[in-house]
């Protein structure tokens, strides 16, 4: 079906738009895309250089900055190999088995992006807060979550939750696993079918949900703002510390911290294109024999 | 991302290795340790607030729910994600359409970036449009010269609200523009239909399902966005304060009950939505695998 479909639009059609319509679409959707994405990008890096490259350096010398860049890089190096290995063994287990309530698990995984930000926060304050369900024998142990990093850590696993499970539950589905029982029939174990067989398969899948979790990690906002406390040097994240720069009228240095995590976006995009082509390829390379 | 139908491809064999390995011990250990993690992370919480809402009376929770000042920001948050779902409906269409359909200089470049609402932190978007917009902006002088302010109000928002959606319609809608065959169009081509006819008859029909998820995605998005809004909204109560918003400044004042109540309303509203979305890609997935059936 794929390679049909690919073929057939590849055979130029007898119906098209006339010469006119089409430069004007095009025209319509560049226009769009670029008043409403590249536009603001422009702002964000002119902003970060408006008083010259020096300033813009100066900006990420700061203390507060440099905790800030720490505590975003602790979090998303804890956030994204956790889901990671959720998101394998979620895909895994939903594909490659029967059992009651696949469905009910399928739903759920996706629940943490139908929450507003904002509401994922504040569970998790209305769990380990200090009038909280857990926060009153946490700070009787010592062990504080709300306004501090481990309560940032959460909400950032609670949001970025979805990510890889979501790439690949659709991927391995539509992969089958003819390719894994002819490897156990083979003799192969099941951890060595796993990492030779089903890992090989899904690996550009898995570092493309891993890529949108990074993303997701490095910039999210609402939830953690909720959780933080806004300490500053302790519990501010990088996009928090944006906000804090910006609220003070420090535009250069708000927007600075701004424009490295835009490049960061920027590389998720790239990136992100290229594990996508992989992952087409794969998937056709797969289905073409069988047409 | 969020579009790619649940492929309807059926896995030959499904039944006779799962019941195999459904009763081994790794496959109840990891089950186990997956639902778990679920738990902890996910359903604990969200049940938390459930649970913390029913501990209070009906009458608090809707005095709490429905004052003024949160219907108010119920009906900006409604009215600007419907508006701005509305905006990427046409547009997402439009720019849907060019990057399946025409060939052109830079259509890999824009097919790239169409992802970039969701990979830019929220935090960078609303500071960038609200700069954008601002009174002596790149965009915001020329528009205040004609008479239109956009930063600090409504349509600020909405300004907002389309950059965050933007993606989810044209991810809807690409894959099913892809995956259309042109047979059609040039069967109602050579029977005599114009071009606007095949669009509105043969093509329409077939990407609307896709479009409404696009559409309802982006404004399930808008409802409960909140980084990128701050900072262009402005945030005066009554006017320019989204729901998400109210329930942070309850939270800085402690008032957890009301909190609560808004955060109850609104993951009510998301819950039904993504019901709502669900049942719409289940019935692409019913028509598609149909079309099939009768193909073969």
């Amino acid at each position: 079906m794929a390679s049909f479909s690919v073929l057939s639009r590849r055979t130029l059609s007898l119906a098209s738009e006339p010469l006119w319509v089409r430069r004007l679409l095009i025209g319509v959707a560049v226009g769009f895309l670029g008043l409403l994405l590249v536009l603001p990008l422009g702002v964000v890096f002119a902003e970060a250089l408006a008083h010259g490259v020096g300033a813009y350096l100066r900006s990420f010398a700061n203390a507060d900055m440099q905790a800030a860049l720490r505590l975003t890089a602790l979090v998303t190096g804890i956030a994204v190999p956790a889901n990671v290995v959720f998101g394998v063994t979620a895909a895994w287990l939903v594909t490659r088995h029967e059992f009651v309530g696949k469905s009910l698990l399928t739903t759920l995984i996706d629940l943490p992006f139908s929450v507003s930000p904002v509401i994922a926060g504040f569970v998790y304050v209305l769990l380990y807060g200090k009038n909280g369900l857990l926060g009153p024998w946490l700070l009787a142990h010592d062990l504080p979550v709300i306004f501090a990093v481990p309560g940032i850590v959460l909400v950032t696993l609670f949001v970025t939750f979805p990510f890889v499970a979501r790439e690949l539950i659709p991927l391995m589905q539509s992969q089958g696993h003819e390719e894994e029982q002819a490897a156990m029939v083979l003799g192969a174990g099941g951890w060595r079918t796993f990492w030779r067989v089903t890992v090989p398969n899904i690996k550009w899948g898995v570092l493309y949900g891993a890529m949108l979790c990074t993303a997701r990690a490095l910039g999210e906002f609402g939830a953690v703002s909720v959780v933080s406390g806004h300490i500053r040097g302790e519990t501010n994240t990088v996009p928090l510390h944006v906000e804090v720069l910006y609220n003070e009228y420090d535009f250069v240095g708000a927007f600075a911290a701004a424009s490295l995590l835009a490049l960061l976006a920027l590389v998720t995009l790239l990136g992100k294109s290229f594990a996508e082509w992989r992952v087409r390829r794969a998937t056709l390379a797969l289905e073409t024999p069988k047409r | 991302m969020a579009s790619i139908p649940y492929m309807s491809r059926p896995v030959v064999f499904a039944g006779g290795v799962s019941t195999r390995r459904a009763g081994s011990p790794s496959f109840a250990l990891v089950l186990g340790g997956t639902l778990l993690y679920l738990g902890v992370i996910v359903l604990l919480p969200l049940g938390l607030l459930l649970a913390s809402a029913a501990r209070q009376s009906f009458a608090d929770l809707w005095r709490a729910a429905a004052s003024a000042r949160v219907l108010a920001a119920y009906q900006l948050s409604f009215s600007a994600a419907a508006a701005a779902a509305l905006v990427n409906a046409l547009f997402g269409l439009i720019v849907a359409w060019v990057l399946v359909r025409y060939q052109f200089i830079g259509r890999r470049l824009l097919d790239a970036l169409v992802d970039l609402p969701f990979a830019l932190p929220t935090a960078v978007a609303g500071i960038a449009l609200t700069a954008l917009f601002a009174p002596h902006g790149w965009l915001g002088a020329p528009l205040a010269a004609l008479g239109v302010k956009v930063a600090f109000t409504p349509l600020g928002i909405t300004v907002a609200l389309v950059f965050i959606g933007l993606p989810f319609v044209v991810r809807s809608v690409q894959p099913v523009l892809e995956d259309l065959d042109t047979i059609y169009e040039d069967a109602a081509t050579s029977l005599g239909a114009s071009r606007w006819q095949i669009f509105a008859r043969v093509i329409f029909p077939e990407i609307a399902p896709a479009l409404l998820s696009g559409f309802a995605l982006a404004f399930a998005r808008g409802l409960g966005e909140y980084g990128s809004v701050i900072f262009i909204a402005g945030n005066m109560p009554m006017h320019t304060e989204i729901a998400p918003l109210l329930i942070v400044s309850k939270l800085e004042q402690y008032d957890y009950q009301g909190a609560t109540a808004i955060a109850v309303v609104m993951l009510c509203i998301s819950f039904m939505m993504l019901l709502g979305i669900n049942l719409l890609q289940w019935l692409r997935s019913r028509r598609l695998s149909g079309a099939e059936a009768g193909a073969d």
